[in-house]
């Protein structure tokens, strides 16, 4: 076996295949930042035409010309940038929104396009979105090579020429299908994309390189260049530093199957090392994080966001319509109507005569809704002393809910179950009166007043509001889901429901209204990812600052 | 390549390709959800599912494929009640749509240059008898998810803006894709879908070398590859075309409506679109298979993507629902 390639020779091929046969392997997907060493990537690049991620619909699928519309009062139209199948750099890629991603893969899904990302994502969290990621067929990562380890990159327009002609007829070894599935299938590869894209690449190169058919390590290097970075794991990867180990044979029944076949097929743990040697220590620790980071995004609801299209209206400003932009057409033609006498007079017609400078779009503010949902212990051991606190520190925090839009919503939790008893409000009387009519006593079904906050804060984010859960309790939760008095099951239960409040993405908080800190409580905010807030002596006013503390306002 | 890969040679995910087969027989099963991971061909099997429906009659030049000339609505101007035949529409509603495009608003071309006030169709018109494809559709913004939910329901698209008043007919089967690990589906559009399927990629190396030489064929060998596959899509095609005409025809016992009843009872699912789907959905298959009654058989071939989105959502459940569904089904139906 050779050696494996150096990140700069990767990149020379990747170059290389990429200029043979863009329309196969779909594209390059380019991690680095901005340097001398990119440079000398992009200059080799296929000429192409760039696009960055706030690139709108019109740019991207053509629509109307408005200027030239307005100028020749007909429709004009323009073509847009995937109209045709023409090599598209995306820039900043790192920043590519989700509905962009989605059109780029709807036009990558067609026959014939070839998209080059440049992702300068500096933090393991950003990236392309993996979508993108999942169709591109090329992937390299310069962050690691220095510029004395690069050379300028020169592809002969002749040497690609004689390669594209050589490409209908290259072939593949017939084992080679087999192979690069079987490999893709032992890193963890879900995707099927993957060992198609990978096929792509070693034809390109097998054609590039001169052969007529792919050889073995033509096929190691396309699944150096295709499938390294896509794997979830080999963990082998992460545990040891040093030279790469043995792997471990992937599927051995199948392979004693094919045992005669074994001898002309390229054993599938040598393309298995080729792809590993290709990795860089931590980059899969890396594209691990990044993967965690998007899937924890959520459903998208909720949060703040610019809305054009809905809320209260803003006053509207000139622009171009498209994207989601829609004109204001009272407002386009008031500012176009004192122009009137003066251009009737130059073009001498008869029409409205409107300038693209007139035009008016609508604009809204939509402004997302917090709620407060706090739970609250009322079981026998906090109810003594601390159930007034927090009911004063409800009331002061709804005081200055009022100005702030925040709503409150109360559950209280004792005995055997949970109970909403105030579902999200602003109305101060209400709560005042629920509050006051909020009994004490009994157990602590610390897992049930959880449940209740996961589903309430669920259905107010479903709603468009941005909940925040605060847990006041003294953590010793010893009634399960089920109502049963088990001190064990109730821990494990609200371990579990905590993970999965957690998984949602919903902030929270935990207040220790223990009369001594309780660790169990540390532990459950640590589950929660929350801060965790130890008020052995509060009144209302100081858990009230807490509160306000923690929640960052 | 015009052609798209031919629903036939998509290998293995039956359950995704029978939810498809069962909304080509009967329409008014209301859509289909497939939830799963990259690359496991969901994309693939939408775009062949249009290759692989008969040809609709419509009047030519509707914007909203009229079946008959008095269903074109006024404000499209035609005058010719000319017939053509057309494939089955099956429209792509990409994320990040704006709402103009998805329900038709006003042509702003011709209202600055002509003076006119116009209407220009939107997504949801072109999809009217056929179908409407949003890819992640777990992404989509919520105000287009409220859009849908509204005319999914009353099968009328109404646009009620910048001085339109317009309705016209906007009847599709809603078929999403997504991969729940980017984001949920609110519950409300979640039971507006019939069916819904998980897909996983196949786990055995056996399988994906197939899926691999067969794409691998369609791209490489095209011409003898779709010869092979077409001949199966036709037959598909025409099982669909028999079974749709046998529906009405179907036998549904007593005793099949009280498994349904005893199902969703027993599962908890909410309402009663359960039922009425879970009924439906056994009917199409049963005319499918070119059986004249329903069987129990049929219930429990079709209850898991009946009925698995229905249910309570359980976040201390890491089995997943199609297992819950199966259990009970299991229990419930001997």
């Amino acid at each position: 076996m050779s050696d494996p390639l150096t990140p700069w020779q990767r990149a020379e091929l990747a170059l290389a295949v990429l200029a043979v046969d863009p329309a196969g392997v779909k594209g390059l997907w380019l991690r680095a930042r901005s340097s001398a060493v990119r440079d000398r990537v992009t200059q080799a690049l296929p000429v192409a035409r760039r696009i960055h991620p706030g690139v709108d619909d019109t740019a991207l699928f053509g629509g109307v010309d408005l200027a030239a519309t307005l100028a020749a009062g007909r429709l004009v139209s323009s073509a847009g940038l995937l109209a045709s199948t023409a090599p598209v750099i995306l820039t900043m890629a790192e920043r590519c929104p989700q509905g962009l991603s989605a059109r780029l893969s709807r036009w990558l899904d067609e026959a014939g396009p070839c998209l080059i990302a440049l992702d300068e994502g500096a933090e393991p969290e950003e990236g392309l979105p993996s979508g993108l990621a999942d169709r591109l067929g090329l992937f390299l990562d310069l962050t690691e090579v220095g510029y004395s380890d690069s050379q300028a990159i020169a592809l002969s327009p002749q040497a690609i020429a004689t390669a594209r002609a050589r490409l209908a007829t290259t072939t593949l070894p017939k084992t080679a299908l087999e192979s690069l599935t079987t490999v893709a299938a032992a890193m963890g590869i879900a995707s099927l994309r993957a060992p198609m894209l990978a096929l792509a690449v070693a034809r390109a190169l097998a054609a590039w390189r001169g052969q007529d058919q792919a050889s073995d390590d033509t096929l190691r290097h396309a699944a150096e260049l295709t499938l390294a970075h896509r794997g979830d794991l080999p963990p082998q990867v992460e545990e040891n530093e040093g030279p790469p180990p043995p792997p471990e044979p992937p599927d051995a029944p199948e392979q004693d199957a094919q045992d005669q076949s074994q001898q002309d097929r390229l054993p599938d743990d040598i393309l298995l090392e080729a792809i590993r040697a290709a990795l860089p220590a931590d980059l899969l620790a890396r594209l691990a994080a990044g993967k965690a980071a998007r899937s924890a995004k959520g459903s998208g609801s909720g949060a703040a966001r610019k809305g054009n299209h809905r809320g209260r209206p803003l006053p509207s400003r000139p622009g171009t319509p498209g994207s989601g932009k829609r004109i204001d057409l009272v407002a386009s033609l008031r500012a176009a109507a004192p122009w009137q006498p003066l251009r009737r007079r130059s073009v001498d017609a008869t029409r409205l005569e409107i300038r693209q400078s007139d035009l008016r779009l609508k604009r809204y503010q939509e402004t997302s809704d917090r709620v407060l949902i706090f739970a609250v212990d009322a079981s026998g051991s906090s109810a003594l002393a601390r159930l007034g606190e927090a009911k004063g520190a409800v009331e002061l925090l709804l005081a200055q809910a009022y100005a702030r839009r925040d709503h409150v919503a109360l559950i209280a939790f004792r005995g055997t179950a949970a109970e909403l008893m105030l579902p999200p409000t602003r109305s101060l009387v209400q709560t005042k009166r629920r509050l006051a009519s909020l009994p004490g006593g009994g157990g602590t079904p610390l897992a049930a007043g959880l449940q209740m906050a996961f589903e309430l804060a669920g259905q107010t984010k479903a709603r468009g509001m941005t909940p925040t859960v605060a847990l006041l309790t003294d953590g010793r939760g010893n009634i399960a889901l089920d109502g049963s008095a088990n001190r064990e099951m109730a821990e494990a239960d609200s371990l579990k429901l905590a993970r999965a409040l957690r998984a949602t993405g919903i902030p929270a908080l935990v207040i220790d209204i223990a009369t001594r800190p309780q660790p169990a409580l540390n532990r459950l905010a640590e589950v929660l990812n929350a801060p965790y807030l130890p008020l052995p002596r509060a009144d209302a006013q100081r858990l009230s600052a807490a509160l306000q503390a923690a929640l960052g306002d | 390549m015009s052609q798209p890969f031919p629903f036939s040679a998509i290998v293995g995910q039956a359950a995704m390709k029978q939810a498809m087969v069962l909304t080509a027989i009967d329409p008014g099963i209301g859509g289909v959800l497939v939830f799963g991971d990259r690359g496991t061909g969901k994309s693939t099997a939408v775009r062949a599912l249009a290759a692989l429906l008969p040809e609709i009659t419509a009047v030519e030049g509707c914007p909203v494929n009229s079946a008959r000339i008095e269903d074109v609505p006024e404000w499209a101007g035609l005058k010719s009640g000319k017939m053509i035949k057309r494939p089955t529409p099956v429209i792509d509603l990409p994320l990040g749509a704006t709402e103009d495009r998805v329900v038709g608003a006003l042509d702003i071309e011709r209202a600055l240059t002509r003076g006119e006030k116009a209407f220009e169709p939107g997504l949801l018109a072109r999809a009217n008898r056929g179908y409407l494809y949003i890819d992640e559709v777990n992404l989509l913004e919520d105000h287009i998810v409220d859009l849908l939910l509204d005319v999914a329901q009353s099968g009328q698209n109404v646009v009620e803006r910048e001085g339109l008043s317009i309705r016209h007919a906007a009847r599709f089967v809603l078929v999403g894709s997504g991969n729940p690990e980017e984001g949920e589906l609110r519950p409300q559009l979640l039971d507006r879908f019939g069916l819904s399927v998980e897909v996983a990629s196949p786990r055995d190396v056996e399988t994906r070398v197939e899926v691999m030489r067969r794409r691998d064929a369609y791209e490489n060998d095209n011409a003898a590859f779709m010869k092979k596959w077409r001949a199966k899509d036709m037959a598909l095609r025409k099982q669909i075309m028999a079974a749709r005409t046998a529906l009405p025809a179907l036998k549904t016992p007593g005793a099949v409506l009280h498994d349904c009843a005893a199902l969703c009872i027993a599962l908890g699912s909410d309402g009663l679109r359960g039922e009425l789907t879970l009924l439906r959905a056994a009917r199409a298959i049963a005319a499918f298979d070119g059986a004249d009654t329903v069987t129990r058989g049929h219930l429990k071939q079709v209850a898991s993507s009946a009925l698995g989105h229905r249910l309570r959502r359980d976040p201390l459940d890491e089995a997943g629902s199609a297992s819950r569904v199966a259990r009970v089904v299991e229990e419930t139906l001997p």
